[in-house]
């Protein structure tokens, strides 16, 4: 598939602010599914800092936006041309060792229902099965829905709830794989198109678990499939906050309003799929 | 138990001790006193008191010195030295090489969960090397004595090991008391540390600086137990404190607010932990920090010392395997000893130590400051009993050591002079060479038998000193 990414988030501060410092997981990862054929990363009025590969393989960029300013615009736009690999993250160049994404941070910290729900599943030597059937379970146990999660809100309490959205979705399933003995972790991109017609973040997020022999794989646990053409891949984390595509921060923070609007379109069809959301 | 007394070997004067035996035999009760009171007093003027790093309690209480120095011969010191220098190398080889490829792990040599598993492991500086492949640019090795030639190594401190400004104005103290020990004694300086230490941050300067480098200090704040060492030693050093708020990320680099305008800094001897470091990479909510500091780093922008992640290397459980990191890295035999250590989530080790408890000491692999640790044979039958009830529910969270007979040094006490147990934490710098002030930190236990030299339990410092040819 051929995508082209639209891609802007506007962070509005109450006063003028200086010194606003952000670090961006913003280009597209590097792999057999994937080829960005042009990418830009734009910050308005800001400076580019340093930019390099880290150990997991994202590409991270540093900037600076010295101010006093009262928004901060981060634009991101260029093309894509993606293919389905069954999920798998082949030819992917990385250092990590699998075993460090064993940890639980916060928002993936078990608590019984996320032990029971690990626990539901059977024991198999096929660990992708398992893997497929964990993330089925997820995907039961969490129904989607916008609105009703917040960005602070854990597994453990999405599971409660029974109800979130993707990000909700891939912390259980980290969470569960985890408790496993599955390496996991958070996946954050951009997703074309929708499924069963209705309509779907055009960011996204989704779970990554390392199964012995294939490498990382992803599970979708937010649409019940796994990653495939549709989906462009950023970076990795432990869980959302560690693999965001945006981390910043300003000094004199607080009152900080942010606007996100995201589209990725089939360039060959020209089927637009576009959408705006509103956070503070 | 028969424990190896410092000074005596039985009735005689061990040889480096021969003129404080004669300084303390001639010295009068009254004259005892006066001096004690004189050094309490200098230690308050100064300000120094703080805990020894990770040791907690109350942060204002003066720590006790003791006027008895700890004495060491040049040849003694001369072994000691290369066995810290051997172990200091071994350790940031081994952070060289798991936070790259990980051969000692791909050998077998060392569980791979141990490692990468660790609290510790920090998983953004993978792929990083900073200058001239160093992490730990100040090693705090923790040594005990068991008998004239026989040192063994406690534990390894690779994060920020404090406690060095004891050593520095322990000696500074003594000197100005007692002017005619160091007139009648040839001892080895320690004052050139700072400036040692300068230079080692200077040696690790990023290749994108091409001026003399500047270093600073960084400190959490004034609340900090460790405050009064951290601008002790910029003062010394000639480098400026400095908190969080106080730098920047500017583009490519960090700089520091000064009168004069921003300057650019390229070295950071920081004493915050890495969960504090960086809020846009670890903690969202540190203020302590700088934002975008990390990623600074990780380009190549500024060094970091000691490195994000360096305590890795420094666990109890990690630290069984220092032995194997010396043989695995440098081909060499370790000229220091380990303490034998059962790790309680192996099977054997669990058995032999749950029935031998009583006369073992055990500690929590990531405890610290001799808090939720047992000494076996000095805890009631219901302490034993109690902590065996801890184990059961997280074997793995303990590791346990046979209960070490700690060398004693004479100590001044209340009743006069009588012998006391005590450690040694020497200061290893790394940079482009590995350097030792000959001497260190002498702790020592002030209660009459006990073994635990933390000043958080009743432990006081002594002046160390090495004797020249």
């Amino acid at each position: 598939m051929k995508l082209r990414i639209s891609h802007q988030t506007a962070y509005r501060y109450g006063h003028p602010t200086r010194n606003i410092v952000q670090s961006l997981r913003l280009t597209p990862s590097v792999f057999e599914g994937q080829r960005t054929q042009d990418w830009q990363i734009e910050v308005r009025g800001g400076i580019r800092g340093p930019g390099f590969r880290d150990g997991a393989g994202d590409w991270i960029e540093g900037w600076t936006v010295r101010g006093p300013s009262q928004e901060v615009v981060v634009s991101v736009r260029g093309r894509v041309e993606t293919r389905d690999t069954a999920g798998v993250l082949r030819g992917h160049r990385e250092m990590i060792n699998p075993l460090a994404y064993l940890r639980d941070t916060k928002p993936t910290a078990p608590d019984d229902n996320l032990r029971d729900l690990a626990g539901s599943v059977s024991e198999t030597a096929d660990r992708l099965d398992l893997a497929h059937k964990l993330s089925a379970a997820v995907s039961a146990a969490i129904a989607f829905r916008p609105g009703v999660t917040e960005s602070h809100t854990t597994a453990a309490e999405a599971l409660k709830l029974g109800e979130g959205v993707c990000q909700d979705h891939t912390h259980a399933l980290i969470a569960t794989a985890r408790l496993r003995e599955m390496p996991a972790r958070y996946v954050s991109g951009y997703l074309h198109s929708t499924i069963n017609g209705e309509p779907d973040d055009a960011a996204h997020a989704w779970a990554e678990i390392h199964i012995a022999g294939l490498g990382w794989v992803g599970f979708d646990a937010a649409n019940a499939c796994g990653p495939d053409e549709r989906y462009v891949r950023l970076g990795s984390g432990l869980d959302a906050q560690d693999a965001a595509p945006i981390r910043g921060i300003s000094q004199g923070r607080g009152g900080e309003m942010m606007d996100v609007s995201v589209s990725v379109e089939e360039l060959e069809s020209f089927q637009q799929q576009s959408q705006s959301q509103t956070q503070s | 138990m028969n424990f190896y007394n410092e000074m005596f070997d039985g009735e005689r004067v061990r040889e480096p001790y021969a003129r404080l035996s004669d300084w303390v035999a001639t010295m009068p009760d009254d004259f005892r006193q006066m001096k004690q009171a004189e050094a309490e007093t200098l230690f308050r003027r100064i300000g120094i008191t703080f805990a020894v790093y990770g040791e907690g309690g109350d942060p204002d209480r003066l720590i006790p010195f003791d006027m008895m120095p700890r004495v060491f011969e040049q040849a003694e010191w001369r072994r000691l030295e290369r066995g810290i220098k051997q172990r200091a190398r071994a350790l940031n080889a081994f952070l060289r090489d798991v936070y790259g490829r990980g051969e000692i792990v791909r050998a077998g040599r060392i569980p791979a969960r141990l490692v990468y598993q660790n609290e510790a492991y920090e998983k953004a500086v993978v792929g990083v090397v900073p200058p001239r492949g160093v992490y730990s640019h100040i090693i705090g090795i923790d040594l005990v004595r068991t008998a004239k030639d026989e040192f063994f190594v406690l534990e390894d401190n690779c994060r920020t090991p404090s406690g060095v400004s004891y050593m520095l104005e322990n000696r500074e103290i003594m000197m100005r008391m007692f002017p005619q020990l160091f007139r009648g004694n040839r001892i080895e300086p320690v004052d050139q540390y700072p400036e040692l230490l300068r230079r080692t941050l200077e040696s690790v300067a990023p290749s994108k600086c091409t001026d003399r480098p500047t270093c600073v200090v960084l400190t959490p704040g004034h609340f900090n137990s460790a405050y009064y060492e951290h601008s002790f030693l910029a003062n010394l050093m000639g480098v400026e404190l400095v908190e969080g708020a106080d730098l920047f990320v500017d583009g490519e680099f960090v700089y520091m607010r000064t009168t004069q305008g921003p300057k650019r800094v390229d070295v950071i001897y920081r004493r915050i932990d890495d969960p504090f470091l960086d809020p846009l990479c670890f903690r969202p909510d540190s203020m302590l920090g700088v934002p975008g500091l990390m990623d600074v780093y990780r380009s190549g922008g500024v060094s970091i010392c000691s490195a994000p992640g360096a305590g890795v290397a420094d666990d109890k459980a990690i630290y069984t395997f220092v032995p194997e990191m010396v043989r695995f890295y440098l081909g060499e035999e370790p000229l220091l000893n380990n303490v034998h250590t059962w790790t309680l989530w192996k099977q054997d080790d669990y058995r032999y130590v749950m029935e031998n408890l009583a006369d073992l000491v055990v500690k929590e692999v990531h405890g610290s400051g001799g808090y939720g640790m047992l000494v076996g044979p000095k805890a009631s039958k219901a302490e034993v009993e109690a902590f065996r009830r801890k184990i059961e529910a997280n074997p793995s969270n303990y590791i346990a050591q046979p209960t070490l007979s700690l060398s004693t040094c004479p100590t001044f006490v209340e009743e006069g002079i009588a012998p006391r147990h005590v450690d040694l934490r020497p200061y290893c710098l790394c940079g482009d060479r590995i350097e030792l002030v000959p001497g260190g930190l002498t702790r020592v236990a002030l209660r009459e038998g006990s073994l635990v030299v933390n000043s958080s339990q009743g432990g006081g410092v002594k002046d160390t000193w090495v004797l020249s040819e």
